[in-house]
Protein backbone atom coordinates (compact mmCIF):
# COMPACT_ATOMS: atom_id res chain seq x y z
CA UNK A 1 0.00 0.00 0.00
CA UNK A 2 1.45 3.47 -0.99
CA UNK A 3 0.58 7.09 -1.95
CA UNK A 4 1.52 8.02 -5.70
CA UNK A 5 3.16 11.26 -6.71
CA UNK A 6 1.33 13.99 -8.16
CA UNK A 7 3.03 16.59 -9.69
CA UNK A 8 1.37 20.05 -8.65
CA UNK A 9 2.23 22.90 -10.89
CA UNK A 10 1.97 26.98 -9.88
CA UNK A 11 0.32 28.90 -13.07
CA UNK A 12 -0.55 31.63 -13.54
CA UNK A 13 -4.28 32.30 -15.21
CA UNK A 14 -3.83 33.62 -19.04
CA UNK A 15 -0.17 32.84 -18.80
CA UNK A 16 1.47 30.79 -21.07
CA UNK A 17 2.98 28.32 -17.75
CA UNK A 18 0.39 25.39 -18.98
CA UNK A 19 1.52 25.48 -23.17
CA UNK A 20 5.33 25.35 -21.64
CA UNK A 21 4.54 22.55 -19.27
CA UNK A 22 2.73 20.57 -21.60
CA UNK A 23 5.48 20.88 -24.13
CA UNK A 24 8.51 20.20 -21.85
CA UNK A 25 6.24 16.80 -20.74
CA UNK A 26 5.36 16.23 -24.76
CA UNK A 27 9.42 16.52 -25.52
CA UNK A 28 10.33 14.00 -22.95
CA UNK A 29 7.62 12.09 -24.04
CA UNK A 30 5.93 11.44 -20.29
CA UNK A 31 2.17 10.55 -20.84
CA UNK A 32 -0.17 12.32 -18.96
CA UNK A 33 -2.56 10.57 -17.21
CA UNK A 34 -5.01 12.56 -15.71
CA UNK A 35 -5.15 16.53 -14.83
CA UNK A 36 -6.64 18.95 -13.26
CA UNK A 37 -6.61 22.77 -12.42
CA UNK A 38 -7.88 24.33 -9.65
CA UNK A 39 -8.19 28.11 -9.68
CA UNK A 40 -8.65 30.95 -7.66
CA UNK A 41 -9.07 34.84 -9.38
CA UNK A 42 -5.31 34.81 -9.22
CA UNK A 43 -3.43 32.08 -9.90
CA UNK A 44 -4.53 28.22 -10.54
CA UNK A 45 -2.45 24.99 -9.76
CA UNK A 46 -2.37 22.15 -12.21
CA UNK A 47 -2.74 18.64 -10.82
CA UNK A 48 -1.25 15.93 -12.67
CA UNK A 49 -0.50 12.44 -12.73
CA UNK A 50 2.02 10.97 -15.04
CA UNK A 51 3.58 8.42 -16.33
CA UNK A 52 7.41 9.43 -14.74
CA UNK A 53 6.32 11.82 -11.32
CA UNK A 54 9.93 12.18 -10.66
CA UNK A 55 11.53 12.55 -14.03
CA UNK A 56 8.38 14.84 -15.46
CA UNK A 57 9.53 17.30 -11.68
CA UNK A 58 13.46 17.33 -12.48
CA UNK A 59 12.45 18.76 -15.77
CA UNK A 60 9.82 21.16 -14.86
CA UNK A 61 12.54 22.21 -12.27
CA UNK A 62 15.39 23.12 -14.49
CA UNK A 63 13.21 24.94 -17.06
CA UNK A 64 12.45 27.28 -13.98
CA UNK A 65 8.38 25.97 -13.41
CA UNK A 66 7.28 26.38 -9.60
CA UNK A 67 6.47 22.75 -9.06
CA UNK A 68 5.76 20.53 -6.07
CA UNK A 69 5.54 16.49 -6.06
CA UNK A 70 2.69 15.85 -4.21
CA UNK A 71 1.84 11.97 -2.46
CA UNK A 72 -1.84 11.24 -3.18
CA UNK A 73 -4.08 8.35 -2.78
CA UNK A 74 -5.86 6.87 -5.66
CA UNK A 75 -8.14 3.99 -5.73
CA UNK A 76 -10.03 2.00 -7.97
CA UNK A 77 -14.03 2.77 -7.90
CA UNK A 78 -15.10 0.02 -10.80
CA UNK A 79 -17.63 -2.45 -10.20
CA UNK A 80 -18.71 -1.95 -7.42
CA UNK A 81 -21.37 1.08 -6.90
CA UNK A 82 -21.27 2.94 -3.74
CA UNK A 83 -17.56 2.22 -2.79
CA UNK A 84 -16.58 6.01 -3.33
CA UNK A 85 -18.97 7.07 -1.09
CA UNK A 86 -18.22 4.26 1.59
CA UNK A 87 -14.44 5.44 1.45
CA UNK A 88 -15.40 8.92 2.09
CA UNK A 89 -17.75 8.29 4.79
CA UNK A 90 -15.40 6.14 6.51
CA UNK A 91 -12.31 8.89 6.20
CA UNK A 92 -14.69 11.43 7.41
CA UNK A 93 -15.44 9.27 10.27
CA UNK A 94 -11.62 8.38 11.23
CA UNK A 95 -11.60 12.11 11.24
CA UNK A 96 -9.26 12.39 7.62
CA UNK A 97 -9.70 15.72 5.99
CA UNK A 98 -9.85 15.49 2.45
CA UNK A 99 -8.25 18.34 0.96
CA UNK A 100 -8.86 17.84 -2.52
CA UNK A 101 -9.97 15.14 -5.01
CA UNK A 102 -11.08 14.14 -9.02
CA UNK A 103 -11.44 11.07 -10.90
CA UNK A 104 -11.03 10.00 -14.10
CA UNK A 105 -11.59 7.00 -16.19
CA UNK A 106 -8.47 4.78 -16.70
CA UNK A 107 -8.24 2.18 -18.85
CA UNK A 108 -12.10 1.84 -18.56
CA UNK A 109 -11.77 1.63 -15.14
CA UNK A 110 -12.85 4.23 -12.47
CA UNK A 111 -9.96 5.87 -10.38
CA UNK A 112 -10.55 8.21 -7.30
CA UNK A 113 -7.61 10.86 -6.76
CA UNK A 114 -7.28 12.12 -3.21
CA UNK A 115 -5.20 14.65 -1.10
CA UNK A 116 -5.40 14.13 2.44
CA UNK A 117 -4.52 15.35 5.47
CA UNK A 118 -3.15 12.32 7.50
CA UNK A 119 -2.21 9.94 3.93
CA UNK A 120 -1.41 7.04 6.94
CA UNK A 121 -4.74 7.05 8.41
CA UNK A 122 -6.64 7.36 5.12
CA UNK A 123 -4.46 4.07 4.30
CA UNK A 124 -5.48 2.11 6.71
CA UNK A 125 -9.05 3.26 6.76
CA UNK A 126 -9.14 1.77 2.87
CA UNK A 127 -7.41 -1.02 3.77
CA UNK A 128 -9.95 -1.97 6.83
CA UNK A 129 -13.15 -1.18 4.50
CA UNK A 130 -11.15 -3.43 1.26
CA UNK A 131 -10.48 -0.86 -1.21
CA UNK A 132 -8.36 -1.21 -3.78
CA UNK A 133 -5.57 1.32 -3.48
CA UNK A 134 -3.46 1.91 -6.94
CA UNK A 135 0.14 2.50 -6.65
CA UNK A 136 2.42 3.85 -9.67
CA UNK A 137 3.26 0.74 -10.85
CA UNK A 138 -0.72 0.69 -11.99
CA UNK A 139 0.50 3.91 -14.13
CA UNK A 140 3.50 2.85 -15.85
CA UNK A 141 3.33 3.24 -19.82
CA UNK B 1 45.63 80.27 -11.68
CA UNK B 2 47.25 78.90 -8.73
CA UNK B 3 49.24 76.10 -9.90
CA UNK B 4 51.20 75.47 -6.53
CA UNK B 5 51.40 72.45 -5.01
CA UNK B 6 51.84 71.91 -1.18
CA UNK B 7 54.50 69.96 0.79
CA UNK B 8 53.71 66.34 1.02
CA UNK B 9 53.37 66.47 4.46
CA UNK B 10 50.95 68.91 4.58
CA UNK B 11 46.79 67.39 4.42
CA UNK B 12 45.80 70.14 2.53
CA UNK B 13 45.19 70.52 -1.33
CA UNK B 14 43.92 73.90 -0.73
CA UNK B 15 44.61 74.55 3.02
CA UNK B 16 42.72 78.24 3.33
CA UNK B 17 39.75 77.04 1.63
CA UNK B 18 39.73 73.76 3.13
CA UNK B 19 39.79 74.84 6.56
CA UNK B 20 37.83 77.92 6.99
CA UNK B 21 35.45 78.11 9.75
CA UNK B 22 32.02 77.58 9.15
CA UNK B 23 31.47 81.43 9.46
CA UNK B 24 34.37 81.92 6.78
CA UNK B 25 32.68 79.03 4.30
CA UNK B 26 29.11 81.20 4.39
CA UNK B 27 30.84 84.35 4.20
CA UNK B 28 32.67 83.31 0.79
CA UNK B 29 29.27 81.55 -0.29
CA UNK B 30 27.00 84.82 -0.29
CA UNK B 31 29.87 86.74 -2.16
CA UNK B 32 29.92 84.30 -4.59
CA UNK B 33 26.33 83.41 -5.23
CA UNK B 34 25.80 87.21 -5.21
CA UNK B 35 28.32 86.95 -8.30
CA UNK B 36 27.27 83.89 -9.75
CA UNK B 37 23.55 85.25 -10.31
CA UNK B 38 24.53 88.78 -11.76
CA UNK B 39 26.47 86.60 -14.03
CA UNK B 40 23.66 84.14 -14.56
CA UNK B 41 21.69 87.29 -16.46
CA UNK B 42 24.53 86.74 -18.90
CA UNK B 43 22.03 83.79 -20.27
CA UNK B 44 18.69 83.79 -21.84
CA UNK B 45 17.38 80.68 -20.21
CA UNK B 46 18.40 82.73 -16.48
CA UNK B 47 17.19 86.12 -17.60
CA UNK B 48 14.14 84.86 -18.37
CA UNK B 49 13.51 82.74 -15.24
CA UNK B 50 13.89 85.88 -12.92
CA UNK B 51 11.72 88.27 -14.91
CA UNK B 52 9.03 85.28 -14.56
CA UNK B 53 9.73 84.52 -11.34
CA UNK B 54 9.98 88.93 -10.31
CA UNK B 55 13.46 88.36 -8.84
CA UNK B 56 16.75 90.25 -9.69
CA UNK B 57 19.93 89.68 -8.70
CA UNK B 58 20.03 92.43 -6.18
CA UNK B 59 16.89 90.51 -4.38
CA UNK B 60 19.96 88.02 -2.96
CA UNK B 61 20.94 89.92 0.11
CA UNK B 62 21.35 86.56 2.58
CA UNK B 63 22.07 82.97 1.97
CA UNK B 64 18.72 82.48 2.70
CA UNK B 65 17.63 84.25 -0.35
CA UNK B 66 18.64 81.49 -2.47
CA UNK B 67 15.16 79.87 -1.57
CA UNK B 68 13.93 82.62 -3.91
CA UNK B 69 15.30 81.16 -6.75
CA UNK B 70 13.39 78.78 -8.73
CA UNK B 71 14.79 75.44 -9.33
CA UNK B 72 16.48 73.88 -12.00
CA UNK B 73 15.81 70.94 -13.72
CA UNK B 74 17.63 68.54 -16.23
CA UNK B 75 14.38 69.11 -18.42
CA UNK B 76 15.03 72.98 -18.64
CA UNK B 77 18.87 71.57 -19.73
CA UNK B 78 17.15 69.63 -22.13
CA UNK B 79 15.07 72.13 -23.43
CA UNK B 80 17.80 74.70 -23.49
CA UNK B 81 19.65 71.83 -26.28
CA UNK B 82 22.57 72.50 -26.67
CA UNK B 83 23.78 76.21 -25.50
CA UNK B 84 20.32 77.49 -24.67
CA UNK B 85 21.97 77.84 -20.88
CA UNK B 86 25.25 79.04 -21.57
CA UNK B 87 26.31 82.54 -19.60
CA UNK B 88 29.23 83.53 -21.70
CA UNK B 89 29.98 83.40 -25.77
CA UNK B 90 30.58 80.41 -27.09
CA UNK B 91 34.17 81.05 -28.16
CA UNK B 92 35.00 81.73 -24.40
CA UNK B 93 34.17 78.10 -24.24
CA UNK B 94 37.10 75.37 -24.81
CA UNK B 95 34.95 72.14 -23.88
CA UNK B 96 31.59 70.66 -24.03
CA UNK B 97 30.68 66.83 -21.99
CA UNK B 98 27.43 65.75 -23.68
CA UNK B 99 25.14 62.88 -21.80
CA UNK B 100 23.17 61.01 -24.41
CA UNK B 101 20.21 60.49 -21.51
CA UNK B 102 18.29 57.60 -21.86
CA UNK B 103 15.04 59.30 -22.40
CA UNK B 104 16.52 60.67 -25.80
CA UNK B 105 16.99 64.25 -25.74
CA UNK B 106 20.64 64.95 -24.99
CA UNK B 107 22.01 67.28 -22.52
CA UNK B 108 24.94 69.37 -23.08
CA UNK B 109 27.53 70.95 -19.99
CA UNK B 110 29.46 74.06 -21.74
CA UNK B 111 33.31 74.90 -19.88
CA UNK B 112 35.40 77.45 -20.32
CA UNK B 113 38.98 77.41 -19.77
CA UNK B 114 38.91 78.10 -16.00
CA UNK B 115 36.19 75.89 -15.56
CA UNK B 116 37.82 73.10 -16.48
CA UNK B 117 40.92 74.56 -14.30
CA UNK B 118 38.62 74.22 -10.86
CA UNK B 119 37.54 70.99 -11.92
CA UNK B 120 40.74 69.73 -11.96
CA UNK B 121 42.10 71.36 -8.52
CA UNK B 122 38.60 70.06 -7.01
CA UNK B 123 39.55 66.38 -8.04
CA UNK B 124 43.46 67.19 -7.19
CA UNK B 125 41.73 68.70 -3.53
CA UNK B 126 40.19 64.91 -3.56
CA UNK B 127 42.83 62.99 -4.05
CA UNK B 128 45.20 64.34 -1.81
CA UNK B 129 43.11 64.53 1.04
CA UNK B 130 42.87 60.90 1.01
CA UNK B 131 46.92 60.26 1.04
CA UNK B 132 48.02 61.10 -2.31
CA UNK B 133 51.16 62.27 -3.74
CA UNK B 134 53.54 63.31 -6.72
CA UNK B 135 55.02 60.27 -5.89
CA UNK B 136 51.84 57.91 -6.60
CA UNK B 137 51.11 56.78 -9.79
CA UNK B 138 47.31 56.91 -10.52
CA UNK B 139 45.83 54.67 -12.94
CA UNK B 140 41.78 55.76 -14.65
CA UNK B 141 39.70 53.01 -15.57
CA UNK B 142 37.36 55.34 -16.68
CA UNK B 143 35.89 55.61 -20.03
CA UNK B 144 37.41 58.59 -21.38
CA UNK B 145 35.49 60.68 -23.93
CA UNK B 146 32.17 62.27 -23.07
CA UNK B 147 32.08 60.40 -19.78
CA UNK B 148 33.17 62.69 -17.25
CA UNK B 149 35.22 60.76 -14.89
CA UNK B 150 37.79 59.90 -17.81
CA UNK B 151 39.33 63.35 -18.30
CA UNK B 152 37.95 64.47 -14.92
CA UNK B 153 40.14 62.49 -13.17
CA UNK B 154 43.17 62.81 -15.33
CA UNK B 155 43.02 66.24 -14.86
CA UNK B 156 42.60 65.94 -11.50
CA UNK B 157 45.51 63.71 -11.20
CA UNK B 158 47.96 65.72 -13.78
CA UNK B 159 46.99 68.71 -11.27
CA UNK B 160 48.38 67.23 -8.15
CA UNK B 161 51.45 66.03 -9.79
CA UNK B 162 51.00 62.25 -10.04
CA UNK B 163 52.20 60.25 -12.64
CA UNK B 164 49.12 59.26 -14.70
CA UNK B 165 47.70 56.12 -16.70
CA UNK B 166 45.20 56.58 -18.50
CA UNK B 167 44.22 53.10 -18.80
CA UNK B 168 40.15 53.72 -19.93
CA UNK B 169 37.89 51.55 -19.25
CA UNK B 170 37.87 47.60 -20.39
CA UNK B 171 40.78 45.14 -20.74
CA UNK B 172 41.40 43.74 -17.41
CA UNK B 173 44.06 41.79 -18.16
CA UNK B 174 46.03 44.69 -19.75
CA UNK B 175 44.31 46.64 -16.54
CA UNK B 176 46.27 44.50 -14.12
CA UNK B 177 49.58 44.42 -16.39
CA UNK B 178 49.87 48.32 -15.93
CA UNK B 179 49.34 48.15 -12.60
CA UNK B 180 51.90 45.34 -11.91
CA UNK B 181 54.62 47.03 -14.47
CA UNK B 182 53.91 51.02 -13.91
CA UNK B 183 53.63 50.13 -9.86
CA UNK B 184 50.54 51.64 -9.92
CA UNK B 185 49.58 52.92 -6.51
CA UNK B 186 46.17 54.65 -6.69
CA UNK B 187 42.89 53.25 -9.36
CA UNK B 188 39.85 54.80 -10.05
CA UNK B 189 37.28 52.81 -11.19
CA UNK B 190 32.89 51.96 -10.61
CA UNK B 191 32.87 49.41 -7.57
CA UNK B 192 31.18 46.68 -9.90
CA UNK B 193 35.29 46.94 -11.85
CA UNK B 194 37.53 46.35 -8.87
CA UNK B 195 35.18 43.49 -8.21
CA UNK B 196 35.54 42.14 -11.83
CA UNK B 197 39.34 43.29 -11.69
CA UNK B 198 39.74 41.26 -8.85
CA UNK B 199 38.44 37.99 -10.07
CA UNK B 200 40.90 38.38 -13.08
CA UNK B 201 44.00 38.78 -10.60
CA UNK B 202 43.22 35.66 -9.43
CA UNK B 203 42.35 33.78 -12.22
CA UNK B 204 46.20 34.57 -13.47
CA UNK B 205 47.68 34.54 -9.57
CA UNK B 206 48.09 38.00 -9.21
CA UNK B 207 47.77 38.33 -5.46
CA UNK B 208 46.71 42.50 -5.05
CA UNK B 209 48.59 42.60 -1.77
CA UNK B 210 51.52 40.72 -2.67
CA UNK B 211 52.02 41.76 -6.33
CA UNK B 212 50.74 45.28 -6.47
CA UNK B 213 51.38 48.79 -5.06
CA UNK B 214 48.19 49.85 -4.70
CA UNK B 215 47.28 51.76 -1.87
CA UNK B 216 44.21 53.90 -2.37
CA UNK B 217 40.79 53.23 -4.50
CA UNK B 218 38.39 55.61 -6.03
CA UNK B 219 35.22 54.05 -6.25
CA UNK B 220 31.96 56.30 -7.55
CA UNK B 221 29.68 56.24 -10.47
CA UNK B 222 27.65 53.37 -9.72
CA UNK B 223 25.34 53.60 -6.12
CA UNK B 224 26.76 51.29 -3.62
CA UNK B 225 26.42 49.97 -0.14
CA UNK B 226 29.20 50.33 2.63
CA UNK B 227 29.07 46.67 3.21
CA UNK B 228 30.04 46.60 -1.08
CA UNK B 229 32.90 48.70 0.04
CA UNK B 230 34.40 46.68 3.02
CA UNK B 231 33.95 43.53 0.74
CA UNK B 232 36.39 45.87 -2.00
CA UNK B 233 38.68 46.64 0.88
CA UNK B 234 39.20 43.13 1.72
CA UNK B 235 39.98 41.79 -1.36
CA UNK B 236 42.38 44.78 -2.90
CA UNK B 237 43.87 45.00 0.56
CA UNK B 238 43.68 48.64 0.67
CA UNK B 239 41.27 51.93 1.24
CA UNK B 240 38.30 52.60 -1.12
CA UNK B 241 36.87 56.09 -1.18
CA UNK B 242 33.62 57.11 -2.12
CA UNK B 243 33.38 59.62 -5.11
CA UNK B 244 30.57 61.89 -5.88
CA UNK B 245 30.53 63.32 -9.31
CA UNK B 246 27.67 64.98 -11.65
CA UNK B 247 28.77 66.07 -15.05
CA UNK B 248 25.99 68.77 -14.64
CA UNK B 249 28.11 70.09 -11.66
CA UNK B 250 31.04 69.40 -13.95
CA UNK B 251 31.42 65.72 -13.02
CA UNK B 252 33.82 64.00 -10.48
CA UNK B 253 34.89 66.30 -7.91
CA UNK B 254 31.79 67.64 -5.96
CA UNK B 255 32.49 65.25 -2.80
CA UNK B 256 34.51 62.92 -1.88
CA UNK B 257 35.34 60.91 1.60
CA UNK B 258 38.22 62.15 3.41
CA UNK B 259 40.46 59.70 5.44
CA UNK B 260 37.49 59.00 8.20
CA UNK B 261 34.89 57.62 5.81
CA UNK B 262 32.08 59.08 7.30
CA UNK B 263 30.22 60.82 4.38
CA UNK B 264 31.69 62.81 1.69
CA UNK B 265 32.62 66.01 1.78
CA UNK B 266 30.95 68.44 -0.56
CA UNK B 267 33.11 71.50 -1.44
CA UNK B 268 31.40 74.70 0.22
CA UNK B 269 33.46 77.14 -1.74
CA UNK B 270 32.53 75.54 -5.09
CA UNK B 271 28.83 74.75 -4.72
CA UNK B 272 25.86 75.38 -2.00
CA UNK B 273 24.39 72.10 -1.00
CA UNK B 274 20.48 71.83 -0.39
CA UNK B 275 18.55 68.93 1.01
CA UNK B 276 14.83 69.64 0.48
CA UNK B 277 11.97 67.41 0.69
CA UNK B 278 11.08 66.10 -2.88
CA UNK B 279 7.19 66.67 -3.02
CA UNK B 280 7.41 70.34 -0.93
CA UNK B 281 10.71 71.22 -1.78
CA UNK B 282 10.70 72.76 1.61
CA UNK B 283 14.16 72.23 3.17
CA UNK B 284 14.30 69.52 5.24
CA UNK B 285 16.81 68.97 8.68
CA UNK B 286 20.15 67.68 9.55
CA UNK B 287 20.34 64.16 9.15
CA UNK B 288 16.97 63.85 7.18
CA UNK B 289 16.61 62.28 3.63
CA UNK B 290 15.33 64.58 1.09
CA UNK B 291 17.02 65.50 -2.80
CA UNK B 292 20.02 66.93 -2.89
CA UNK B 293 20.12 70.57 -4.82
CA UNK B 294 23.41 71.99 -5.75
CA UNK B 295 24.14 75.66 -6.84
CA UNK B 296 27.43 76.29 -8.83
CA UNK B 297 29.25 79.21 -7.52
CA UNK B 298 32.98 79.34 -9.47
CA UNK B 299 31.07 77.96 -12.87
CA UNK B 300 31.86 80.56 -15.68
CA UNK B 301 30.21 78.72 -19.00
CA UNK B 302 27.43 77.53 -17.47
CA UNK B 303 26.35 78.19 -13.82
CA UNK B 304 23.22 76.25 -12.08
CA UNK B 305 21.10 77.77 -9.76
CA UNK B 306 19.12 75.25 -7.32
CA UNK B 307 20.14 71.99 -9.85
CA UNK B 308 17.73 69.04 -8.63
CA UNK B 309 19.87 66.10 -8.75
CA UNK B 310 17.39 63.85 -8.14
CA UNK B 311 19.78 61.98 -5.71
CA UNK B 312 18.26 61.20 -2.43
CA UNK B 313 20.89 61.82 0.77
CA UNK B 314 21.44 63.70 4.27
CA UNK B 315 23.52 65.68 5.81
CA UNK B 316 25.83 64.27 8.45
CA UNK B 317 27.50 66.89 9.86
CA UNK B 318 29.35 70.12 9.21
CA UNK B 319 32.72 69.41 11.30
CA UNK B 320 35.03 66.36 11.10
CA UNK B 321 38.16 65.34 12.91
CA UNK B 322 39.94 65.88 9.42
CA UNK B 323 40.05 69.41 10.00
CA UNK B 324 37.49 70.40 7.15
CA UNK B 325 34.51 71.87 7.83
CA UNK B 326 33.00 71.56 4.95
CA UNK B 327 29.25 70.24 5.11
CA UNK B 328 29.51 65.69 5.17
CA UNK B 329 26.81 63.55 3.00
CA UNK B 330 26.20 60.83 3.13
CA UNK B 331 26.30 58.25 0.22
CA UNK B 332 23.30 58.05 -1.73
CA UNK B 333 20.41 56.16 -0.68
CA UNK B 334 18.37 56.12 -4.27
CA UNK B 335 16.59 58.44 -6.93
CA UNK B 336 13.77 60.88 -6.17
CA UNK B 337 12.30 59.39 -9.85
CA UNK B 338 11.80 56.13 -7.91
CA UNK B 339 9.90 57.43 -5.22
CA UNK B 340 6.01 56.69 -5.42
CA UNK B 341 3.30 59.28 -3.38
CA UNK B 342 0.38 56.99 -2.40
CA UNK B 343 -2.40 58.18 -0.54
CA UNK B 344 -0.04 60.79 0.94
CA UNK B 345 2.39 59.16 2.06
CA UNK B 346 6.24 58.35 0.14
CA UNK B 347 7.12 54.83 -0.43
CA UNK B 348 10.76 54.08 -1.86
CA UNK B 349 10.58 50.30 -4.44
CA UNK B 350 13.51 49.45 -1.61
CA UNK B 351 11.24 49.14 1.27
CA UNK B 352 8.98 46.57 -0.64
CA UNK B 353 11.98 44.31 -1.67
CA UNK B 354 13.62 44.52 1.77
CA UNK B 355 9.98 42.83 2.82
CA UNK B 356 9.76 40.78 0.53
CA UNK B 357 13.32 39.61 0.49
CA UNK B 358 12.67 38.43 3.86
CA UNK B 359 10.46 35.75 2.73
CA UNK B 360 11.95 32.57 1.47
CA UNK B 361 9.68 31.67 -0.42
CA UNK B 362 9.69 34.11 -2.73
CA UNK B 363 11.91 34.58 -5.96
CA UNK B 364 13.92 37.75 -6.18
CA UNK B 365 11.90 39.53 -8.97
CA UNK B 366 8.60 41.72 -8.32
CA UNK B 367 6.63 44.34 -9.95
CA UNK B 368 4.72 47.33 -8.30
CA UNK B 369 1.57 48.40 -9.89
CA UNK B 370 -0.24 52.01 -8.88
CA UNK B 371 -3.99 52.24 -10.19
CA UNK B 372 -7.01 54.39 -10.10
CA UNK B 373 -10.34 52.69 -8.64
CA UNK B 374 -12.90 55.29 -7.49
CA UNK B 375 -10.11 58.04 -6.81
CA UNK B 376 -8.25 56.03 -4.70
CA UNK B 377 -4.37 55.17 -5.48
CA UNK B 378 -4.40 51.27 -5.22
CA UNK B 379 -0.83 49.28 -5.06
CA UNK B 380 -0.17 45.70 -6.79
CA UNK B 381 2.82 43.78 -5.41
CA UNK B 382 3.17 41.00 -7.86
CA UNK B 383 5.95 38.72 -6.45
CA UNK B 384 7.59 35.49 -8.09
CA UNK B 385 7.15 32.02 -5.71
CA UNK B 386 10.84 30.50 -5.60
CA UNK B 387 9.58 27.01 -4.60
CA UNK B 388 5.94 25.86 -5.05
CA UNK B 389 6.30 24.47 -0.94
CA UNK B 390 2.60 23.13 -1.18
CA UNK B 391 -0.44 22.96 -3.14
CA UNK B 392 -2.65 23.73 -0.84
CA UNK B 393 -4.61 26.38 -1.42
CA UNK B 394 -5.14 27.82 1.81
CA UNK B 395 -0.93 27.98 2.36
CA UNK B 396 -0.62 30.07 -0.11
CA UNK B 397 -3.39 32.15 0.70
CA UNK B 398 -1.32 32.68 3.93
CA UNK B 399 1.59 33.36 2.58
CA UNK B 400 0.09 36.18 0.56
CA UNK B 401 -1.46 37.68 3.89
CA UNK B 402 1.43 37.18 5.95
CA UNK B 403 3.33 39.27 3.34
CA UNK B 404 0.42 41.94 3.00
CA UNK B 405 0.58 42.11 6.75
CA UNK B 406 4.74 42.63 6.44
CA UNK B 407 4.37 45.58 4.01
CA UNK B 408 1.67 47.18 5.85
CA UNK B 409 4.01 47.64 8.69
CA UNK B 410 6.46 48.91 6.36
CA UNK B 411 4.38 51.05 4.32
CA UNK B 412 1.62 52.03 6.45
CA UNK B 413 -0.68 50.99 3.70
CA UNK B 414 -2.91 47.27 2.28
CA UNK B 415 -1.56 46.54 -1.23
CA UNK B 416 -2.63 44.03 -3.03
CA UNK B 417 -0.32 41.06 -3.28
CA UNK B 418 -0.55 38.48 -5.94
CA UNK B 419 1.76 35.48 -6.39
CA UNK B 420 3.15 34.53 -9.63
CA UNK B 421 4.71 31.64 -10.88
CA UNK B 422 8.74 31.79 -11.56
CA UNK B 423 9.59 34.07 -14.71
CA UNK B 424 6.48 35.71 -15.54
CA UNK B 425 7.50 38.86 -14.46
CA UNK B 426 8.58 41.32 -17.36
CA UNK B 427 12.44 41.72 -17.86
CA UNK B 428 13.67 44.49 -19.94
CA UNK B 429 17.14 44.73 -21.56
CA UNK B 430 17.84 42.47 -18.42
CA UNK B 431 16.91 44.75 -16.18
CA UNK B 432 13.55 44.25 -13.89
CA UNK B 433 11.04 46.64 -14.12
CA UNK B 434 9.94 47.57 -10.61
CA UNK B 435 7.32 50.04 -11.36
CA UNK B 436 4.40 51.15 -13.09
CA UNK B 437 2.31 53.60 -12.55
CA UNK B 438 -1.27 53.52 -14.17
CA UNK B 439 -2.72 56.17 -12.16
CA UNK B 440 -5.39 58.07 -13.87
CA UNK B 441 -3.67 61.67 -12.50
CA UNK B 442 0.12 61.10 -12.72
CA UNK B 443 1.66 63.40 -9.67
ZN1 LIG C 1 36.72 64.89 7.02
Amino acid sequence: MTTIKQLSIFIENKSGTLIKVLNLLSDAKIQIIASTIADTQDYGIYRVLCSAPREAFTILKENGINVQLTDVLAIAIEDEPGKAATAINALSDAGVNILYMYSFLWQGKGVLVMRTDKSDEAMQVIARKSIILLDEDNFKN
Amino acid sequence: MNNIIPNDNCPFFNEKMETMTRAEIEALQLERLQATVRHCMNSPFYKKRFQEAGITPEDIKSLDDIRRIPFTTKQDLRDTYPFGMASVPLRECTRLHSSSGTTGTPTVILHTRKDLEEWAAQVARNLWMVGLRPDDVFQNSSGYGMFTGGLGFQYGAERLGMLTVPAAAGNSLRQIKFITDFGTTALHAVPSYVTRLYEVMRSIDVDPRRDTKLKVLAIGAEPHSEEQRRRIEEMMGVKAYNSFGMSEMCGPGVGFECQEQNGLHFWEDYYIVEIVNPETLEPVPDGEIGELVLTTLCREAMPLLRYRTRDLTRVLGRSCPCGRNHVRIDRMRGRSDDMMVLRGVNIFPIQIEKILMNFSELASNYLITLTTDKENDNMLVEVELEELFTDDFHRLQDLTKRIQRALKDEILLTPVVKLLPKGTLPVSDGKAVRVVDKRTVYQ
